[in-house]
């Protein structure tokens, strides 16, 4: 099991490093961030200053190297946009962005998993079929197209919500909250929704499938003859059953929330790291990107790696094979 | 008895404070760079800036230069002015205002790592006569000094001193104190600040001055997507929005409590051609550049209906130009000489087939999708309108960094044919002549893409700078300007329009000519501010 970690782990190492080296590569491609920081008439002389003072003269290797030696020493370098530490910065914008991540992969969950329930069981209801249609848009919606449209219902129409930012939040040391105050909460809500929608979506399809294999099964049919309760049937057999592809998912998609939280984000001007990442884009803001990018690497290397050890604690078939296969 | 008392004295405690409490929230596209005023010189932070921290004059919204930490000036030698500081200002901290903050001050704008230099241009020294009387000493007569000057923001000597901020620093941690805090002389100080999230300013309760505005607090909070932004706006989360998208401002003006205020920018919007190479990179092999042949570029002048750019694709936001300044910069030669050529696609072809191209010719034209008002859309009316006399238009459209990478002198200025915008930041006209219209002496033409190059034009730009008669410089100036005109250096085509979304909460605005708000211009409703509290919901503090 140990083995099996320490293995995990050292691939995380590997693919941020390469995740850094090819981000590195494609920084030459988006352009001269001096352009985006001096004053329009600058002299050629004062540009190369400034280049020099960044050390973008330097060869690419020379680079890539600093770079690396500098973040395994936890210093991401400073952003070229805000000329604040890159590693503050992102440690002040990682609870906004975690917070929502979390709120909406728990709304997609909390809804997800009995809608599934549901239109599995009463298949060829009308709510069903309703419900099946509805979660269909949510596949298909493009989120900032769902991100205006909460927009406009709520903020703008019924003046319920906010339409942007994050309201108060309360600083605990290095973790700012929404959740402790009532701006912040009613800011929580769009975004959260509009993240959400798409894997409350998938999550619905997904346990539906899964209960629909289920219940024509053998096992279910023979433990409906032996008389268990219907409750137990299902919950305890059969949504059990379910679970291990839709846990898959959902882990790999919290990652995927991160990332589609960039758009997201932009829409509500969510204070993040995805906006975050998407201006540092705007302006060429090289220290940000790379550290963005690593962090993505690290984030879902750590996901996967919870994924499967969570495996093994709802499946023990899994932790015998995995510990049998990948430790030896 | 007595809790009703009490109940009754928080009440009118209450009222009075929602009377007098006008908040001003407002929003644009992206946040400011930073504090520091000699840093990062950018629109909407130079704005924000300048609410903080002020220079010796103050530049009002009409541009007229007013006095602000100098009271009076004189030009007691053509290379030297002495200006009499004001007394008794204090800086936000309370440290006291006198003439070692002004040295403290230009030795730090004018260090490597400042952006603001230009401000000081031409000033070489500045001596102190004695607490109040300063002496600036230029390298030549400067009839523009005075211009620049209010970008020239004071800092307190004493405060760089504890706080070793004594050089505006980019890009290390080290030193970099004065682009998070901030402490100035001006009409607001800070309160709070938050990257990317919000800036909170008070007003300063000990400023010299007489307050034109009646805010008791400023909140601005950037908001990148444009339709959230509008939406901030229509449910009353914002009191003034900028720039709205055009394709909003209708919808705008036909709702209730909100409405545009709209003016001409002090920017102009032109092209520009390859006038340098022997060869036009997008002919190799064949030896030639039609741009380098007048005609040709008035062909191209002729194929152009400005008109209909501005009508159709800026929807009416526009003003055609014929010149490359805008009126209000200074030395702008006036409305007659103001004039486009006329649109004639006829023409066009005529002299196209005079140039030898009767068959048109290849060009790659080079656009940013991200820099002006509608960028990406006057190009393509600019590629069709063009195809239509014969020029085979290849449009390459980029986003401004790549854009600027391409275009630029660094990257040996790679484009035959470009869009580009140009606003002179000391509102002056030698600054386009300098940057844009030529590359004679040294260090000029840092944006002169094409390389336009005319001796007299360049002979008279030399002039320009020094003489201090005001009646002779303008007329070098229309000289060069007719000149240009007459080689069709550059297409001017418009200055574009400043778009700004304002609720009804705000009483009056003075509207700069450019994109961002001087709060000391800002009159806010008495007691419509805490109505849209409760109304909107907002995330605001109590």
């Amino acid at each position: 099991m140990l083995a099996f970690v320490a293995q995990r782990i050292a691939q995380t190492g590997l693919v941020m490093l390469t995740v850094a080296f090819v981000a590195f590569a494609m920084f030459h491609f988006i352009g001269d961030p001096i352009n985006n920081m001096v004053s329009q008439d600058a002299t050629a002389e004062q540009r190369e200053q400034v280049r020099r003072h960044l050390g973008l003269d330097d060869p690419f290797p020379l680079q890539f190297a600093y770079f690396i030696s500098n973040a395994v020493h936890g210093d991401f370098g400073v952003s070229y946009r805000l000329s604040l530490p890159v590693g503050a910065l992102i440690a002040e914008r990682l609870p906004a962005t975690l917070e929502l991540v979390f709120v909406a992969a728990s709304i997609a969950l909390l809804v997800g998993m009995p809608l599934g329930v549901y239109t599995g069981l009463y298949r060829r209801g009308v709510v069903s079929r309703l419900l099946l249609g509805l979660t269909l848009v949510g596949i298909s919606l493009p989120t900032f197209l769902t991100g205006l449209i909460l927009i406009l219902i709520f903020s703008l129409w019924l003046g319920w919500l906010p339409s942007f930012g994050r309201g108060e939040v309360v600083d605990l040391g290095i973790w700012s909250t929404g959740f402790l105050t009532a701006s912040g909460r009613r800011a929580l809500v769009l975004p959260s929704i509009t993240l959400a929608l798409f894997q409350l979506a998938l999550i619905t399809r997904l346990v539906r499938a899964g209960m629909l294999e289920v219940l024509g099964s053998d096992y279910i049919r023979f433990a409906r003859a032996r008389g268990l309760p219907n409750r137990l049937v299902l919950f305890g057999h059969a949504l059990k059953n379910t679970l291990v592809p839709v846990m898959t998912n959902v882990g790999l998609q919290i990652g995927a929330l991160i990332a589609f939280a960039i758009i997201t984000e932009t829409v509500f001007q969510w204070p993040g790291m995805g906006l975050l990442f998407l201006q540092a884009i705007r302006f060429a803001d090289i220290p940000v990107m790379a550290a963005y990018l690593m962090l993505t690497a690290l984030l879902f290397g750590v996901i996967n790696l919870a994924v499967d050890l969570l495996y093994g604690a709802i499946d023990p078939r899994v932790r015998g094979e995995s510990s049998h296969h990948k430790g030896s | 008895m007595a809790i009703v008392l009490l109940l009754v004295n928080l009440l009118a405690a209450f009222l009075a404070s929602s009377a007098t409490a006008e908040i001003f929230r407002y929003s644009t596209t992206g946040d400011i760079l930073g504090l520091d005023p000699h840093t990062n010189n950018e629109g909407t932070t130079n704005a924000m800036k300048m609410n903080i921290y002020e220079g010796l004059l103050h530049r009002a919204w009409d541009l007229s230069l007013h006095p602000a930490l100098a009271t009076q000036w004189q030009q007691v030698e053509p290379t030297r002015w002495r200006f009499n500081l004001r007394q008794g200002v204090k800086f936000h901290n309370g440290n006291t205002f006198d003439a070692d903050d002004v040295l403290v001050s230009f030795d730090r704008i004018r260090s490597s790592q400042s952006d603001m230099s230009y401000a000081v241009g031409t000033v070489s020294s500045i001596n102190k006569i004695d607490a109040y009387t300063i002496e600036l000493v230029t390298t030549v007569p400067d009839p523009t000094l005075l211009l620049a000057l209010p970008a020239f923001l004071i800092m307190d000597q004493q405060w760089l001193e504890q706080n070793e901020a004594m050089q505006p620093v980019r890009g290390t941690m080290a030193g970099n104190f004065a682009n998070t805090h901030a402490n100035g002389t001006g009409p607001f100080r800070l309160v709070e600040r938050q990257a990317d999230t919000r800036t909170v300013l008070e007003p300063n309760a000990d400023w010299w001055g007489e307050p034109r505005h009646n805010i008791t607090k400023a909140i601005f909070q950037p908001i990148a997507n444009d339709a959230t932004r509008v939406a901030a706006l229509l449910t009353g989360e914002m009191d003034l929005i900028y720039p709205v998208p055009l394709q909003d401002i209708d919808r705008i003006n036909r709702t209730d409590h909100v409405r545009t205020l709209e003016g001409p920018e002090l920017r102009t919007i032109f092209l520009g051609f390859d006038q340098w190479r022997d060869e036009s990179l997008d002919m190799p092999g064949s030896g030639r550049n039609p741009f380098k042949d007048v005609r040709v570029r008035r062909a191209v002048y002729h194929a152009i209906d400005e008109q209909a750019i501005a009508r159709v694709v800026m929807r009416g936001a526009a003003r055609p130009a014929g010149l490359m300044i805008a009126p209000g910069i200074n030395g702008y030669p006036g409305e007659p000489m103001d004039q486009r050529l006329p649109y004639d696609p006829a023409m066009a072809k005529r002299l196209l087939a005079e140039a030898g191209y009767p068959d048109g010719f290849p060009v790659t034209f080079d656009c940013p999708t991200d820099r002006y008002v509608k960028d990406e859309a006057i190009c393509t009316a600019i590629v069709s309108m063009l195809q239509r006399v014969g020029i085979r238009v290849i449009p390459n459209f980029q986003t401004k960094t790549l854009y600027f990478d391409k275009i630029s002198i660094k990257g040996g200025n790679r484009t035959s044919f470009f869009l580009l915008g140009w606003t002179p930041n000391t509102f002056d006209v030698f600054n386009t002549l300098q940057n844009v219209m030529t590359m004679h002496p040294e260090g000029h033409g840092i944006f002169n893409c094409g390389r336009y190059s005319n001796p007299e034009v360049e002979q008279l730009t030399v002039q320009i700078q020094r003489e201090t008669d005001p009646q002779k410089r303008d007329a070098l100036v229309r000289e060069a300007f007719r000149i240009h005109q007459e080689d069709v250096g550059h297409i001017p085509l418009h200055q574009q329009y400043l778009a700004w979304g304002m609720a009804d909460t705000v009483a009056e605005i003075k509207q700069r000519p450019f994109n961002d708000v001087d709060l000391r211009y800002v009159v806010m409703r008495s007691g419509t501010a805490a109505a849209a509290q409760t109304s909107s919901g907002g995330d605001r503090k109590p």
